[in-house]
């Protein structure tokens, strides 16, 4: 079937006019042309996505723009009952940064200690179970992180946890008011457990990525496996490792089911740890159905935007710094 | 003196290495405690006559309640998801042949850092935004199969194109020259030689794709909708699990509760045995690769 379609196209180019270049043109142009077009086309289309979800949350935002134009940003309160409704962004901003922060200073050592781990103490037969492991915690639903924290690591911090925090650490005012259980400092733990297996495995891998000769170079001065680990690996991955935290940031901001089982769900700025509060996405999940009228619904929608901003703005720096570094390891490397 | 020092960097070494070997215990035991409570919690519900073909019961508190029915719930998971497959594999798939054959055009990496980032926005932005659209345009369907669909490819095309470009840079570029040499066109040669040569890369990652959107809940909230019933129509809300088991917790009902841990033992089986696949798809693929 190709014998003919190449002699047709080889006495087509004898009988044209004879071509300086020596690149012959390809042989079948059309379905080419059409293969390319139907797939830059698609291809495209990612973009289109981006800017389509953009467009639509800034469009679906207009009644709240129009009502509280830039003082959303600042405004303290977020009240469907009153008369005029008021809506501002303040305590979702408030509950989103300090639950992600709690949840980045817990499951920040965890990762980078077991990325450590898997790449330089653990032994061989270790790594490829553990790592599945790890990466099998990453695949659970966030729905189920949820349940599991709800029936079990809540009544765990409702009766031991939270009242040892109170006690030893109340003096800080980070932990008064009432135990329960479910609240910012619950759905911190339960973030932090969801976001150790995305740190750690970023971590694992440009930890992983740093060359041979590094190692040995500092293993032939005398160094100690950790001295090795301090001075070789971690200084050649750091942007790597700063990448893969800022993402886990990202993920920790953006989590919704689990923190909206877990939160409390007040739609006020958390007095305490130990206070109810809301997320950005636990308000989107609570509140956008509610049907209770187009300006809350536009409130919502901008909170949304304000969220879509931060985590692209998190979701940019991390790409850029991850790319880098394995960019830098897979082709600069000296081996 | 100096041999004492030594000794003492060793020691430091030695501590620093059992720390970070507790770090692994303690980010394990999560994985552990979630498998354990769903068999010891879910294990009755889900492992019983009629748990998988039957409607979910109504709500109630006593001890002699039903616990059996996640029927619907299988079904409208597999119908959303399949639909959002049938949307988000062919347009991540080509995609990701533009960004990836097409280099010289420059567009390239835009569409792959694109693609990487929208990996990050959180999943509820998808749901929020589809449902902004159709709420204004589409009411009537606002709270449909159609809907959820697209909220999960919003999500899934993303992971799909990363995914397939990575496994297209696998494909070395002799498969290609040897394609080119042979006369073939570029989209003969892509479609049926570089996509074929990279396919277990691609179904692995279509299967990842397939298993975060199975499990997801927060974007269906507002586009899926709720029912407890079978199957009404593509233009009608449907049942989920991931729906099933945020609203049994809350429920506050013993029997519904019972449910979501039946509900979570089934996903937790389905991703363990898609994970098992999806690792033997890319060994297969590494020593298919490493042969040519």
């Amino acid at each position: 079937m190709d014998v003919p379609t190449l002699s047709t196209s080889s006495s087509r180019s004898a009988n044209a006019p004879p071509n300086p270049s020596l690149r012959s043109k390809p042989v079948h142009r059309w379905p080419d042309l059409l293969f390319f077009g139907i797939v830059a086309a698609i291809g495209l289309s990612i973009l289109g996505l981006a800017m389509a979800i953009v467009a639509i949350l800034v469009y679906g935002s207009r009644y709240s723009f129009q009502a509280f134009g830039l003082s959303f940003l600042w405004g303290m309160v977020w009240s469907p009952t009153a008369t005029p409704e008021i809506f501002g962004v303040v305590p979702f901003v408030v509950g989103t940064l300090v639950t992600s922060a709690i949840a980045l200073l817990i499951a920040l050592p965890l990762a980078l200690g077991s990325a450590i781990f898997l790449t330089t103490n653990a032994p061989r037969w270790l790594r490829g179970p553990a790592g599945t492991a790890v990466e099998l915690l990453a695949a659970i639903p966030s729905v189920i992180y949820g349940l599991w924290g709800l029936f079990i690591v809540h009544p765990y911090m409702a009766t031991t946890v939270e009242p040892a925090l109170k006690q030893y650490l109340g003096f800080t005012g980070l932990f008064s008011g009432t135990p329960l259980g479910i609240d910012v400092f619950t759905a911190s733990v339960v973030l932090a457990i969801m976001i150790v297996p995305t740190i750690c495995a970023i971590s694992r891998d440009t930890l992983a990525a740093v060359p041979q000769s590094q190692k040995e170079a500092a293993l032939s001065l005398g160094a100690t496996d950790w001295e090795t680990t301090r001075v070789a690996m971690i200084p050649y991955a750091r942007s790597g490792i700063i990448g893969a935290t800022i993402l886990g940031l990202g993920r920790a901001m953006g989590e919704t089911m689990a923190v909206t089982m877990l939160i409390g769900n007040i739609d006020k700025v958390p007095t305490s740890l130990l206070s109810g509060g809301q997320t950005i996405a636990s308000l989107i999940a609570t509140e956008l159905l509610n049907n209770n009228g187009p300006l809350q619904e536009s409130a919502v929608l901008e909170a949304g935007l304000i969220l879509l901003v931060i985590a692209l703005l998190v979701n940019v720096v991390a790409r850029l710094l991850v790319w880098r570094v394995l960019s830098v390891g897979g082709g600069g490397a000296v081996e | 003196m100096t041999f004492d020092r030594y000794a003492r960097r060793k020691l430091l070494s030695h501590i620093i290495a059992v720390l970070t070997g507790l770090c692994v215990l303690a980010v394990l035991y999560p994985l552990a405690s979630i498998v354990y409570e769903a068999f010891v919690n879910g294990g009755a519900v889900l492992f019983q006559v009629g748990s998988l073909t039957s409607v979910q019961p109504p709500p109630c508190s006593t001890l002699s309640c039903k616990t059996v029915g996640i029927g619907p719930a299988i079904q409208g998971t597999l119908i959303v998801v399949g639909l959002a497959a049938g949307i988000s594999v062919p347009v991540g798939v080509l995609a990701a042949i533009f960004a990836s054959e097409y280099r010289a055009w420059g567009l390239g990496r835009a569409i792959s850092f694109t693609a990487d980032v929208l990996t990050g926005v959180p999943s509820i932005i998808m749901g929020a935004f589809i449902y902004g659209y159709f709420v204004i345009y589409y009411p009537q369907i606002a709270l449909s199969f159609y809907t959820g669909a697209l909220a999960l490819s919003a999500l899934m095309i993303p992971i799909i194109v990363r995914t397939t470009e990575e496994a297209l840079h696998v494909v070395p570029n002799s498969v290609r020259e040897a394609a080119m040499a042979l006369g073939i066109s570029k989209w003969k040669a892509t479609l049926r030689i570089v996509l074929v040569a990279s396919l277990p890369g691609v179904a692995t990652g279509v299967l990842l794709a397939v298993m975060r959107a199975a499990g997801e809940a927060a974007p269906l909230l507002f586009t899926l909708g709720y029912s407890t019933l079978w199957f009404q129509g593509l233009d009608h809300p449907g049942a989920n699990l991931p729906l099933l088991i945020f609203l049994g917790a809350l429920s506050g009902y013993p029997n519904l509760v019972k449910l979501a841990w039946g509900a979570t033992l089934f996903l937790l089986i389905l991703i363990l045995i898609v994970n098992v696949i999806s690792r033997f798809a890319i060994h297969r693929m590494q020593v298919r690769m490493g042969g040519v």
